[in-house]
């Protein structure tokens, strides 16, 4: 037992040493992220003005698109498909992301990603050795809980990424936040790698918290697109209107770069939609626990009335978005009232309220 | 999405963008139609407006939203079904405060009256959604999906070319494929209509049905359910009958008669706890090992019980709970005679290390001289000791390394024959008088095997050793099964509310003016999806081989094929509003001839 725990020891140690080093790359991805909006502010676009004013004249080549063919003569062998979108939508074409097609700050950019995957991997070497030290799912108290949350929040932009979606303008956002997430683990809610109580040993624990985990960190990055919209909502409205107040410089800047206020509420719902039923089945697994392990599958425990408040949040948020009156910005306030939920259930039900989940020593 | 479809196919070019596609358009889904209009006067007008409005989708989803805020409260104040201690603390801290909650019963949020009334009122509005949109569903399944609509240009997503095929045989072909393709596809008239994916429908009533069972699963559960508590001994045991648990809690249906026969004992607790580190005491294992019988005259079986593994027992469920430590001890009186023998439980008061509190009464004890002297005594148990220097009775660790037992004694009337029940672990000092020596009140620090005299010759009592107890939950709650049936039919349904695409697909083919067979294909989603453009690109080239491709003669040689000589005139429509311009030609017949214009569609390619 002892020389077991000697060996956890070493690795634990190692675990942290990797959480340590990963932040320090996050922070040169950060960096890296910062140069490339920096040096893509440079390049003068104004994308969205043009195409927001050519619409009142010419709207019909702004809204056709032709959907994606196989390459070479296919094309000419096949009937090309003509979209149309819905109407009162503003059909606006994204923006060129961060660099602004700026070849330096597109250096940056990928820099930024490379870094990122780099200080990934060490994060996910730590999730994993920590793992290790204490031979169980990592995830018993805050701690594992953050790192592994903002690991796989991370993964999920990587894999994205790698599905050639176009999600380059969430990293500078999403890497600020993992940096957030992972100084708040080390400082704050640092638990030295240990065993479980004994109400945490279940094969639950596995199913229940890593659902918990991957719903968050997906639900995190549409509460991301979902801000984004509002603020690349107004940005175009205010566009539209060119009577009213126009957009700041520096809001020009910034939002003119971003994808389209449609394609952003588009992303945020198809993510948010897409993770419902997991964070549904999240639900659904910790009754079947507490039934398991406290005798009554609901009980009002605080963590399970902050799940509920969550998950009708959502839903709150889905019916909102096919509501008349009601889809567009009401509906993204929604959203990002639920995910607010969300942290409240994971930091301020832990942190200041007593229920039967706190037993971790935070 | 909510215009009013039901109107039947109005091609008139003044009403807004979704009319045009009159019928093709209508039932996507059974989503309810949004109602504007004020209620005529009258009472019957009147509940009618208030069911409209009930059931409407704005109200559903305010009902929703006062849902969520409305169960805050319940998470952070204090509620008497988790810790009615905590209630009563409450209470006598905030008493304005507490006086306003408990009228508002914000100690029982869960089973309030206004809480009750937000789901009651969410719940008829969900079934006075459900209903008419399952029959609508029914109907649409029986019926056919609705016909082409005249101008296919207008669809989120369109294609056309033109081939040598006779019409006939593009539409023959089409039916074929689209059927194979798990289309629900007739003909009608000059064109196919198809439609897939009836499954999200299905989902999203399945899902919503799965709520209510969810909701009745709940409520058979807290009528019918029994919940009691029993704390047990080492050797010590449990059958299952009302008068053998130390605290009981039943649904208002619950039904004694119906308990059945089972029972266990408790042959061995087993604890151990973290040695060492930053988590030293931390609990990591809690084994209670039972020796377990059903039915009046069971076989008895063993098993194990932890915090996670329940046993399953008769229909019921024994859960662990806690533990603690009970010390044995022998009792003599002032006539020398052993009056009390046993291990006594003593409750914790120190969650971590175990620093417990207990009382052992002795009812029949006597003096010397044969006088009643009920003997009573009260004090700390500490499974590991500080050691003398620490000064205190606090228990350093969880875990037997130094067990002490400190007592003080007491004699007199213990009032257990008044017939009241009383609190086995309290004493009731009224008519007790306390033990002194030299005016200290009687104490002694018991190690296991000491024993502490008391004065006058009133007897003694002997720390023989120590025994564990182990508090079990047995429950019985009906409906666990329905719930869980509920649970998944909701997960099943939601994901094929949310991952089906309902969508329609129409193919129509004419001969153009210049005899050369027009196809035309469009597609129709209940939500703007890039699959669908990629599908009905799919289909398309699909049919191609039974609908091969002429050169169209208008457009230049390097894209022969584009649909856009097609779209041209009716996509210059601006979309929001109806096209003042073009509203005098939109009488135009749907079918798109030739036109000049060159392939632009191309320009706003892909990001």
């Amino acid at each position: 037992m002892n020389i077991a725990a000697a060996a956890n020891e070493t690795l634990a140690h190692n675990s942290n040493l990797l959480v340590y080093s990963a932040m320090a790359v996050y922070t040169l991805a950060f960096v890296a992220h910062m140069s490339e909006w920096v040096f893509g502010s440079r390049s003068k676009v104004a994308r969205t003005a043009a195409a927001l004013t050519s619409q009142a004249t010419a709207p019909a080549t702004a809204s056709a698109k032709v959907a994606q063919q196989g390459g070479g003569t296919a094309v000419l062998e096949r009937p090309k498909v003509i979209t149309k979108s819905a109407a009162g939508s503003r059909d606006v074409p994204d923006g060129p992301g961060a660099a602004g097609g700026t070849e330096k700050g597109d250096l940056y950019g990928r820099i930024a990603i490379s870094l990122t995957v780099l200080a990934w991997g060490l994060h996910v070497g730590g999730v994993i050795t920590r793992a290790l030290s204490v031979q169980r799912a990592p995830w018993g108290n805050m701690y594992e809980f953050s790192t592994t949350f903002a690991a796989v929040a991370v993964g999920i932009y990587l894999l994205l990424l790698t599905l050639r979606k176009n999600v380059r303008w969430i990293g500078l956002p999403l890497v600020t936040t993992v940096l957030l997430d992972l100084g708040l683990a080390v400082s704050v809610l640092y638990t030295a790698s240990d065993q479980l109580v004994p109400a945490l040993h279940s094969y639950w624990l596995w199913i229940h918290v890593s659902c918990a985990i991957l719903s968050g960190a997906v639900l995190y990055l549409g509460a991301v697109a979902t801000l984004l919209f509002l603020f690349r909502d107004r940005y175009e409205a205010k566009l539209a209107d060119p009577a009213g107040k126009q957009p700041g410089a520096f809001a020009t800047s910034v939002l003119e770069r971003l994808p389209s206020a449609a394609s952003l509420d588009k992303f945020a719902y198809r993510v948010n939609a897409t993770v419902f039923p997991l964070w549904t089945f999240t639900i659904i697994a910790g009754a079947i626990w507490a039934e398991a392990a406290w005798g009554r599958y609901w009980g009002w425990d605080p963590k399970e009335v902050w799940a509920f408040i969550t998950w009708v949040g959502y839903a709150c948020y889905l019916h909102a978005r096919s509501t008349a009156g009601w889809k567009g910005r009401k509906a993204a306030w929604l959203g990002l009232i639920a995910f607010a939920c969300y942290l409240f259930n994971y930091y301020g039900v832990n942190i200041f309220v007593t229920g039967l989940h706190s037993y971790a020593g935070v | 999405m909510s215009t009013k479809t039901d109107t039947p196919r109005e091609p008139g070019p003044a009403a807004d963008p979704g009319s045009d596609l009159g019928a093709a358009g209508s039932q996507l889904s059974t989503a309810p139609q949004e109602e504007v209009t004020l209620p005529s006067l009258g009472p019957i007008g009147w509940v009618r407006w208030f069911w409209r409005q009930l059931t409407s989708m704005r109200v559903a989803l305010l009902l929703l939203f006062l849902l969520s805020i409305g169960a805050i409260p319940g998470s952070l104040i204090p509620q008497t079904s988790i810790d009615p201690v905590k209630v009563d603390q409450f209470k006598a801290d905030h008493t304005t405060l507490g006086d306003i909650y408990d009228k508002l019963g914000m100690f029982h949020v869960y089973s309030s009256v206004w809480f009750s009334a937000i789901y009651l009122l969410l719940f008829i509005s969900l079934i006075g959604c459900i209903v008419p949109r399952s029959w609508q569903f029914v109907g649409q399944l029986r019926g056919r999906p609705p016909g082409a609509p005249r101008r296919l240009t207008r669809l989120p997503a369109y294609t056309t070319w033109r081939t040598d095929a006779a019409p006939e045989e593009v539409l023959g072909a089409a039916q074929r494929l689209l059927k194979k393709r798990r289309f629900r596809a007739h003909r009608a008239g000059t064109a196919v209509a198809a439609e897939k994916g009836y499954l999200r429908e299905a989902g999203n009533l399945v899902f919503h049905v799965a709520l209510i069972v969810m909701l009745v699963a709940f409520a058979v559960g807290s009528l019918w359910k029994s919940e009691g508590g029993k704390l047990v001994t080492e050797g010590d045991g449990f059958a299952n009958s009302l008068t053998q648990f130390d605290d009981f809690k039943s649904g208002a249906f619950f039904d004694t008669d119906t308990m059945e026969p089972f029972g266990f004992t408790l042959n061995k607790f087993e604890a151990t706890y973290e040695r060492s580190g930053p988590q030293k005491g931390t609990p990591r294992t809690f084994r209670a090992h039972l020796t377990y019988y059903t039915g009046a005259d069971g076989k008895e079986h063993r098993r194990a019980v932890e915090v996670n593994t329940p046993l399953d027992i008769a229909g019921s469920k024994v859960f662990l709970l806690s533990h603690g430590y009970a010390p044995e001890v022998t009792v003599k009186d002032g006539r020398g005679k052993v009056v009390y023998q046993g291990a006594v439980p003593f409750l914790p008061q120190d969650p971590k290390n175990l620093t417990s509190t207990g009382v052992v009464k002795v009812p029949g004890a006597q003096t010397k001289d044969g006088k009643r002297n009920q003997l009573g005594f009260q004090g700390f148990f500490v499974p590991t000791f500080g050691g003398k220097g620490s000064g205190s009775m606090f228990s350093q660790f969880p875990a037997l390394d130094y067990p002490v037992l400190t007592l003080t004694a007491y004699h007199g009337d213990l009032g257990v024959d008044s017939g009241l029940p009383q609190n086995v672990y309290q004493l009731q000092k009224k008519y007790l008088k306390q033990y002194k020596v030299k005016g200290a009140p009687l104490a002694k620090m018991m190690l296991p095997g000491e024993t502490m005299k008391l004065p006058n010759g009133d007897g003694s009592i002997q720390f023989t050793g120590i025994k564990n107890w182990a508090s079990f939950k047995i429950t019985h709650q009906p409906g666990n099964g329905l719930a869980l049936a509920g649970a998944v039919a909701a997960l099943l349904g939601l994901a094929g509310s949310l991952f089906i695409q309902r969508r329609r697909v129409w193919v129509r083919a004419e001969p153009g003016a210049d005899g050369v067979t027009v196809v035309e294909m469009a597609g129709l989603g209940r939500s703007e999806s890039p699959r669908l453009p990629e599908e009905l690109g799919d289909l398309a080239a699909a049919l191609e081989p039974d609908a091969p491709l002429v050169p169209d003669a208008a457009t230049g040689p390097d894209a022969p094929t584009t649909g856009s000589d097609a779209a041209t005139g009716p996509e210059s429509d601006p979309q929001p509003e109806p096209a003042p311009a073009a509203g005098s030609g939109s009488e135009d017949p749907a079918e798109p001839t030739d036109s000049d214009g060159p392939a632009e569609p191309s320009e706003g390619a892909r990001a």
